[in-house]
């Protein structure tokens, strides 16, 4: 029997779990949850959002830092019409100047750096190629120019396409490889951040499909992936004006849908590689090709100058070659995108454009140096002063610039002897001798299949022993995958007259790995890379070279001795 | 309450919810998607682009998409998800719905499609997914665009293309989202669980607030006739035009314009009078003057001019150009007030 006691324990007992059930049906604390951390990613990432304007206070447009020690990303059609130096607020309401890095237009690009603290709260890289369609993502940045605080405005939305195409704005600018969103990109969030749900940038917004409604959000915004933007960004870090790539080729799809060849220039790496019209090809940087536009897409991620891996079909047979890509523009149309006075064209989201009188902040004067083919070749000095660093620790080379004699024996048994002087450059291998002047300079003067290994030493002499005076011109160049394929390498180029060189450093232990000569821009370089190093006459030096030129091994040359002398002390 | 398990067991929860969304998201819009068209045929002038969307409705390559001018050439182009092209042909259209069901020219059955015997109704409030061929983004094997918005309103529409009314009479979901752009007529809403909702309409106004409107026709009210037209059992209405005159247009003396008398087939624009106080007779406009171009069309007779003037949107600005005895005159008319319905 029961007793009213116990129906009155029971009915309290069934009323005290409804009142614990009802409430967590009425919100599912999942929902809760999950806002609730959408919230605190947004607090935590709107303190990287920096709002752009002109020197002058004019402009407007938004930015992302990168780095605690202000490194910040945004659209080149932001900062080129802001001046080279800018004010950015962030979102604790301050102000703060900021210089001009470097630029690339074609890739709506720009690198700045915010000045006056090492300590700059900033946002993670996420990887944009895990981006899913669907996917919740959210802009950040300053639409209209509403925030007079600095604080970001934030617009949520779904990834509504990857990997999308978008046509050239005139002749520079192309989205390409960019992610489409529905949050809404309106004018003034151009530069700004696209972050996924985990707060990680994906993305730089830019760019929105405008038609007839005016120039408002219509559901298609458009940002440039991060990754294509990693590609970049040591270049960028160069302070110069970078620039993206062509193959060489242009491609065309076939009735059966597979990509072919359609044009190449005789003069490029790609001719010289095979490639010809109606070759296919069958993948481009570890990517599969399906499409033109795929293919556009691959190829505008990266740098001129990059090596890509690129696979072939030929008489049915898959053929794999490495590929440098050449430069998509002219030097001069480059430059003359340092400040450009266009306005923005139709399907960018616009800033004013207002020209600001060029007013450079006291104490930072000295962090702005023009010259041709850079936004800012500041930055670039600063990253040559690491470089000598690295050749310090070679040893103290400027008493031996008299004749160098080098001999050993190739890995084939072969003996070698370079003799390397100023007027000229002598090789014995094996029972062939070679001479090569330096006042005219002859490509048929060297070693057939070596691609140039005598200017090559004689690079590598002009650089221990002059440094950077050795050269017509030298600089930082960025950052590429070693021969393609390897790990990411910092690069420095050398140009001694026509000749270019791009000398390759290790990244984590700072040392020089070995360097690309080109004695002109139609031919293949000689590829050196350093296997070991030794000491000769107190000083550091490679010891071991391995040697290539187009694709194929040339030698291997151990040294054994190395006799460098002093001006004055050459043997006649 | 001290229940130390709770915190693992939500978070395990939770962390089940969120990858189970995510997957299941992703798996209704590769669905969808496979399911959807892209369509290329007449347009490319002005504002007339030449793309549009469309969905799979049989398993032999009927597509269902808006009846507009994309499908004013005998045969166009439907790309699928998977970028393989075909020709396709209009087996139907019923103007009334602003529906036109095309059929792929292929003898293939095994096209991935939509069902319109499974398609679903949706209450405002309700998330959808809205999937279309928009400012023609994607192309080749490129998946459509897709956006997120709510269901708004499941309401009567009273919209217009320029003057010209829509013919659907039925309700549509309205949704909060700028679905309705360029290309996207023809494209589908979807629940978040992939059950179709909806057929995009074209890019329309609110013809009481002159507001744009995104808006989906449940395919509940296209399904009927979808069904017939597929089975070969539809009976076409007698065709009207595209889009029926029931806004009144503007008419040269909505600008104050008086003309010569229409009496032939090419009566020229000649201007007898000007009403006082209008537009025409603020910006000078005099007798005599001859009317040779209007909004930067030719007008080479008063049936030309009527019909720039039919799509003209009031309130707004008609450019026009006239010869004054040996001059040429260019003027800007503006008109403030929509003609009234009868």
């Amino acid at each position: 029997m029961v007793t009213p006691r116990e129906i009155l324990l029971t009915a309290s007992f069934v009323v005290l779990v409804l009142a614990d059930i009802v409430p967590v049906r009425a919100v599912d604390p999942a929902v809760l949850q999950a806002q609730q951390r959408r919230v605190e990613v947004m607090a935590r990432v709107s303190r990287s959002v920096v709002a752009i304007f002109g020197s002058g206070g004019a402009g407007g447009g938004s930015g992302v830092l990168i780095s605690p020690d202000g490194f910040a990303l945004s659209n080149f059609h932001v900062t080129s019409s802001s001046g080279d130096f800018m004010k950015c607020g962030l979102d604790d309401g301050r102000l703060y100047d900021a210089v001009i890095v470097g630029t690339d237009p074609t890739g709506d690009v720009a690198l700045l750096k915010l000045l006056g603290r090492d300590d700059f709260p900033f946002a993670r890289m996420g990887d944009s190629d895990r981006l899913r369609v669907g996917e919740w993502v959210f802009a950040m940045g300053n639409p209209f120019l509403l925030a007079t605080d600095f604080s970001p405005t934030v617009t949520y939305g779904i990834v509504s396409g990857t990997h999308r195409y978008q046509y050239p704005a005139g002749t520079f600018l192309e989205y390409t490889d960019c992610i489409q969103v529905d949050a809404s990109i309106n004018p003034g969030n151009s530069g700004g951040p696209l972050f996924n749900s985990a707060g990680e940038l994906v993305g730089i917004n830019g760019r929105g499909s405008f038609e007839k409604r005016g120039r408002v959000n219509i559901g298609a915004g458009y940002a440039i992936s991060i990754n294509q933007i990693r590609n970049f960004l040591d270049h960028l870090r160069s302070g110069r004006i970078v620039d993206h790539a062509s193959l060489g080729a242009t491609v065309r799809t076939e009735d059966d849908g597979s990509i072919v060849i359609d044009r190449v220039l005789q003069n490029s790496e790609a001719w010289r590689r095979g490639l010809r019209e109606g070759t296919e090809i069958v993948s481009f940087a570890g990517r599969g090709i399906r499409s033109v536009n795929q293919f556009k897409n691959i190829l505008g991620i990266f740098p001129a100058g990059w090596r890509l891996p690129l696979t072939l079909r030929r008489s049915g047979e898959l053929h794999d070659v490495l590929i440098r890509l050449r430069s998509l523009h002219h030097e001069s149309e480059l430059r003359s995108q340092r400040n450009p006075q266009r306005q923005p064209r139709r399907g960018r989201t616009p800033v004013p454009r207002k020209r600001d009188a060029p007013e450079i902040p006291k104490g930072f004067r000295s962090m702005l140096v023009r010259k041709d083919g850079y936004a800012n070749y500041y930055f670039n000095e600063l990253e040559q002063q690491q470089f000598h660093k690295i050749i310090d620790k070679f040893g103290d080379y400027e008493p031996v610039r008299g004749t160098w004699i080098i001999t050993g024996q190739t890995t084939d048994n072969r003996a070698f002897e370079f003799v390397l002087a100023d007027e000229g450059l002598g090789l014995t291998l094996g029972n062939r001798d070679y001479y090569q002047s330096l006042k005219e300079v002859r490509i048929d003067a060297e070693p057939p299949g070596s691609g140039g290994i005598m200017l090559s030493f004689h690079q590598l002499r002009l650089l221990l022993t002059r440094r950077a005076d050795g050269f017509t011109e030298f600089y930082y160049l960025g950052s590429e995958p070693l021969d393609g394929i390897g790990r990411r390498v910092d690069v420095y180029v050398s140009l001694d007259a026509a000749i270019e060189t791009r000398w390759f450093v290790d990244r984590e232990n700072r040392t020089l790995l070995g360097f690309d000569t080109r004695i002109d821009d139609d031919r293949d370089e000689c590829e050196i890379r350093f296997d070991e190093f030794d000491e000769f006459g107190g000083r550091q030096f490679p010891s071991v070279l391995r040697v290539r030129h187009a694709a194929r091994q040339f030698a291997v040359f151990r040294i054994e001795v190395s006799d460098m002398r002093a001006i004055g002390a050459d043997v006649k | 309450m001290n229940r130390p398990w709770l915190i693992p067991v939500l978070s395990f929860v939770l962390a089940a919810i969120v990858s189970d969304s995510i997957c299941r998201a992703e798996t209704v819009i590769e669905f969808a998607q496979q399911r959807v068209v892209k369509i290329y045929g007449t347009g490319g002038i002005r504002n007339l682009h030449a793309y549009s969307t469309g969905f799979l409705v049989s398993p032999k390559g009927h597509v269902a998409t808006i009846w507009n001018h994309v499908l004013d050439q005998d045969v166009v182009t439907v790309v699928l998800d998977d970028g393989r092209r075909f020709q396709a042909s209009l087996v139907n259209a019923e103007p009334q719905l602003d529906l036109a069901v095309l059929k792929i020219d292929s003898e293939e059955t095994g096209f991935p499609y939509f069902d319109p015997a499974d398609a679903g109704h949706a209450d405002p409030g309700a998330r959808v997914l809205a999937f279309s061929n928009v400012f023609r983004v994607a192309t080749g094997n490129e998946s459509v665009s897709v956006m997120h918005g709510v269901i708004a309103a499941h309401t009567q529409l009273a919209a217009r293309r320029g003057a010209f009314q829509l013919p659907y009479e039925g309700s549509v979901y309205v949704i909060d989202s700028v679905t309705n752009s360029s290309g996207a007529g023809g494209g589908v809403i979807t629940s978040h669980d992939g059950i179709l909702l909806g057929m995009l309409g074209r890019e329309l106004r609110n013809a009481r607030s002159n507001t744009w409107v995104n808006f989906a026709i449940p395919v509940t009210e296209l399904r009927p006739v979808i069904e017939q037209i597929i089975a070969g059992r539809f009976t076409a209405r007698r065709r009207q035009a595209r889009d029926t005159h029931e806004t009144p247009a503007c008419t040269p003396l909505d600008f104050g314009l008086i003309l010569v008398p229409d009496v032939v087939t090419r009566t020229p624009a000649y201007v007898v009078g000007v009403v006082s106080g209008s537009a025409a007779a603020l910006n000078g406009v005099q007798r005599d003057d001859l009317i040779l171009f209007a909004n930067d069309e030719l007008i080479q007779s008063q049936r030309q001019l009527r019909s720039v003037l039919g799509a003209f949107e009031a309130p707004g600005t008609l450019k026009v150009v006239m010869r004054r005895g040996d001059q040429l005159v260019s003027i800007e008319l503006s008109v403030e007030r929509k003609p009234d319905a009868d």
